[in-house]
């Protein structure tokens, strides 16, 4: 049966997708069983019964109490056992255990974006580890979408203004196609993202360096990335206004005079306490509020924040 | 044979009146009808021009989709060619297609009835229709509408061209239904021919019965819905668009509370014109006529309570969710139930392969996958998996395309003889039936093992995985187009004939085959007068006064 459900289904890749492959073939067999049985009464009872004079004689049969009662009940009690078993593979897919790891995801016009637990945002392409359940937390900016992972056999729709829910314990590593399936105008088809089930080992990797996008992306873009998802730009801004902390325009190479009354040059080892202990030096004429961002930046990211400031003249 | 049937009181008069097509000449003479007869050619002839309109936005669907990424059109052209199709196929083609065209034309023959009960508002029905159909296709110049036939919020209130005007359309169109609908009720509650009771109706008239309730009582709902959108795009009313403080899965209720039910507005005259003629080329009673009836009924009913199920991954409860899948699933029981009497009716009877039993045939096989293909989707985990892929687009074209669609054929080969007074090329008639059958099932089978794979619906670009299917798919909207094409060729050939068929050529009961073919324009030259059984094929057919002091049901 495993190749009749891969050749119909694909193989399946999360816990509840068995359950639905069962019904799924169980009710394919039943659909090919009576579309041959009604056709061989047809096909038969065209051929024994053709018409071979203008006036033959037909019993005049106008029903079957019994005949009626079993074509109605053997129906009934079918698609009673289908609904039931549907019912149950609905309900093990709604309710999430309370361990999950918890994903944002927000769909647009026509990007997916996922954001983890420490912050990390990633477009189109989402990393969970294999046999851990993940829950994801689902909304959308602009029109209504929808979530689908056709070897997860699950699918949410994903609105506007109120959150929906998906949760799904993967148990094969590998790449799973995510597709959006409410249809959201011209970019709808290439409304694409990828499911990265990683071994426990992929997963400490991803979670220590980023996945390959943020890997191969050069240092400057990785920076502006973090500076754009990681709030620094609540505070500083880019373009030489003042905010909660100074601006980053034109400020690497300068002199800056600490509250501790010392000059302290913006290279990259200042930037680098800056981000991590904020408050070792603090400009003066600002307010020690800079929360620390130790364990949430990756090494590469505060080298790619140290490129982009240092780009920012 | 008219002895058989009917007791009148002079016979034929032959001669006496010119038939329908005749008996006023010009174009006039035409747009101011009022005979029910013309109303229905005019529909069908309509019908026809849409038919074929969209089945060439089909053809050009099916053609872009042969590769993935562009291969005719772009992606903006390809969404306002499927949801011009949608649009067309589904409120100018398969909603009015068999009760204003086909039914228009026989239920009053069926009843033996003069005409329908309000002949005038019949007329206004039609000019209603041209109208909606004109606005539907002035889309095209106010830049077309890309949101899909199903308007979902907020992407159809926030998107441009002319989603109001299509909109507007669709609202004038449930208008002509609905007026159509008032009439048939009315027309079989107040026109039966004398002796006709309810259990002696045709079941077609039964099919038309239940249809007209829904095209009642479901269609306002459409239209108060449309309403609403447009007031929502036009004076930026927030209802739907959350972005106003409305809420989008609201439309999505309001708008399948109508397009459920009208799912079975499009099955029930499909089923009801089966009934007709798989007695009649078995030469044999209707096997379960209550049963067939009432199901009828019990079927426009339950299409009331499920509309839910377009929405389960919407967001809804999951108690809501249960009770509706639950209550979907009591629809399948009455369709089971319609399909079993159909083949014990060919059972022991006396069958003829003409065309309009080849189409029936079809129709018990194509509606066999559509009606079973429908429980993977009323299954709550199964329907999670398949809501908006392929599966879904191949299992309503099954009911809605081909279900309807083949019935219409029958229908209309059945009945072709009554309405011009001439025979079409019965083996080319096969032949096309033959080909419209691998053709549909060539292009719509493939589609359920895409969806089961994966592939979303209303996808411009796909997966290279998929593009075998997908080119087998295209050929069969080749296979099929050539079908319908050669179909609409061997009616239309056969109108260069004289006319000349005999009144019943198909040795049919109900009272249609007893006027002349083409009928005068009052139907019958007297009122006919019901005798025995719409489905009495016995040597002696016992008259129905009869049967019922006996108790005999049906």
């Amino acid at each position: 049966m495993t190749w009749f459900r891969d050749f119909l289904l694909g193989t399946p890749a999360a816990t509840h997708a068995s359950d639905v492959d069962g019904l799924y073939i169980f009710i394919t067999l039943l659909t090919i069983f009576f579309f041959f049985f009604n056709g061989a009464l047809i096909f038969y009872a065209a051929k024994r019964w053709k018409r071979r004079s203008d006036d033959e004689v037909t019993p005049h049969i106008t029903h079957d109490t019994r005949l009626e009662l079993i074509w109605s009940l053997i129906p009934l009690a079918v698609v009673m056992l289908i609904f039931f078993w549907g019912f149950k593979g609905y309900v093990s897919a709604w309710v999430a255990p309370n361990d999950a790891m918890e994903i944002v995801v927000t769909g647009k016009k026509w990007l997916w974006e996922f954001e983890y637990p420490d912050g990390t945002r990633a477009l189109n392409d989402l990393h969970v580890p294999v046999n851990k359940p993940v829950k994801l937390i689902m909304h959308a900016e602009d029109v209504i979408h929808s979530f689908y992972v056709p070897a997860f056999r699950l699918k949410r729709d994903v609105l506007p203004g109120r959150y929906t829910e998906m949760w799904f314990t993967a148990t094969e590593p590998g790449v799973h196609q995510v597709y959006c399936t409410e249809y959201c105008g011209k970019g709808h088809s290439d409304m694409l993202a990828r499911i990265y089930v990683d071994t426990p080992e992929e997963y400490e990797v991803f979670l220590r360096e980023g996945d390959e996008q943020v890997r191969k992306m050069p240092l400057k873009d990785l920076g502006k990335l973090v500076y754009e998802n990681k709030g620094c730009a609540t505070c500083h801004s880019i373009d030489g206004t003042r905010g909660q902390g100074p601006t980053f325009k034109g400020i690497w190479g300068k002199m800056e005079r600490g509250t501790d009354g010392k000059e302290h040059v913006v290279d990259e080892n200042y930037i680098r306490e800056s981000i991590l202990v904020p408050n070792a030096v603090v400009v003066q004429g600002y307010e020690p509020i800079m929360p620390t961002f130790q364990g949430l930046l990756r090494e590469r990211e505060l080298l790619g924040m140290i490129e982009y400031i240092k780009s920012l003249q | 044979m008219a002895s058989e049937n009917v007791m009148h009181a002079n016979g034929h008069g032959a001669g006496a009146h010119a038939d329908y097509l005749d008996s006023t000449k010009g174009l006039w003479s035409w747009l101011t009808t009022v005979d029910h007869k013309r109303i229905g050619l005019m529909y069908l002839w309509s019908v026809v021009f849409f038919m074929i309109t969209g089945g060439l936005l089909a053809l050009l669907i099916r053609l872009e989709l042969l590769t993935p990424g562009p291969t005719i059109m772009d992606a903006e052209l390809y969404n306002r060619a499927f949801t011009l199709h949608g649009a067309i196929m589904t409120f100018l083609v398969i909603i009015p297609g068999i009760p204003a065209a086909l039914g228009n034309f026989i239920l009053p023959l069926l009843l033996g009835a003069k005409d329908v009960a309000f002949p005038r508002l019949n007329l206004t029905s039609y000019y209603i229709y041209v109208v909606g159909a004109l606005m539907a296709l002035s889309t095209l110049i106010l830049g077309g509408v890309d949101t899909g036939w199903t308007f979902y919020t907020p992407y159809s209130s926030t998107t441009g061209g002319g989603v109001s005007m299509m909109v507007l359309a669709a609202f004038v169109l449930g208008f002509s239904s609905i007026f159509t609908g008032v009439n048939f009720i009315a027309t079989i509650h107040k026109m039966r021919a004398p002796g006709m009771g309810w259990f002696e109706l045709p079941l077609f008239a039964w099919g038309m019965y239940a249809t007209a309730l829904i095209q009642i009582l479901a269609t306002p709902v459409l239209g108060i819905t449309l309403l609403l959108l447009v007031m929502e795009r036009v004076l930026s009313v927030g209802i739907f668009d959350p972005n106003l403080g409305g809420d989008p899965v609201l439309f999505q209720h309001f708008f399948w509370f109508y397009s459920h039910p009208a799912v079975y507005i499009m099955i029930l005259p499909a089923m009801a014109i089966i009934s007709e003629v798989i007695p009649v080329f078995s030469k044999k009673t209707i096997f379960g006529y209550k049963a067939i009836a009432f199901s009828s009924v019990a079927i426009a009913l339950l299409g009331f309570l499920v509309w839910a199920h377009h929405m389960f991954t919407a967001g809804m409860s999951l108690f809501a969710g249960a009770i509706f899948s639950f209550i979907t699933f009591f629809i399948a029981v009455p369709s089971a139930i319609k399909v079993f009497n159909w083949i014990a009716t060919m059972w022991r009877g006396s069958i003829s392969m003409k065309a309009p039993m080849i189409h029936a045939i079809n129709f018990l096989l194509i509606f066999t996958i559509g009606g079973l293909t429908g429980l993977f989707l009323a299954a709550l985990s199964t329907d999670v998996h398949l809501h908006d892929t392929y599966f879904v687009v191949a299992h309503f074209h099954y009911v809605m395309a081909g279900s309807n669609m083949i019935a219409l054929l029958a229908g209309l080969h059945y009945w072709w003889p009554k309405m011009f007074g001439r025979m079409y090329n019965e083996r080319m008639a096969a032949i096309a039936a033959a080909l419209i059958f691998i053709g549909f099932n060539a292009t719509f089978l493939p589609q359920f093992l895409m969806g089961s794979r994966g592939m979303p619906r209303r996808y411009y670009n796909y997966l290279e995985q998929f593009q075998e299917l997908h080119v087998l798919s295209t050929i069969g909207s080749w296979i099929l187009a050539f079908g319908l094409f050669m179909c609409l060729a061997v009616l239309l050939a056969s109108l260069r004939g004289k006319k000349g068929v005999a009144s019943n050529p198909w040795g049919g009961k109900t009272l249609e085959w007893e006027a002349l073919s083409p009928p005068i324009t009052h139907n019958f030259e007297d009122t006919p007068v019901l005798v025995h059984g719409p489905y009495d094929y016995r040597p002696q057919p016992v008259p129905v006064v009869v049967e019922r002091e006996q108790g005999v049901t049906h």
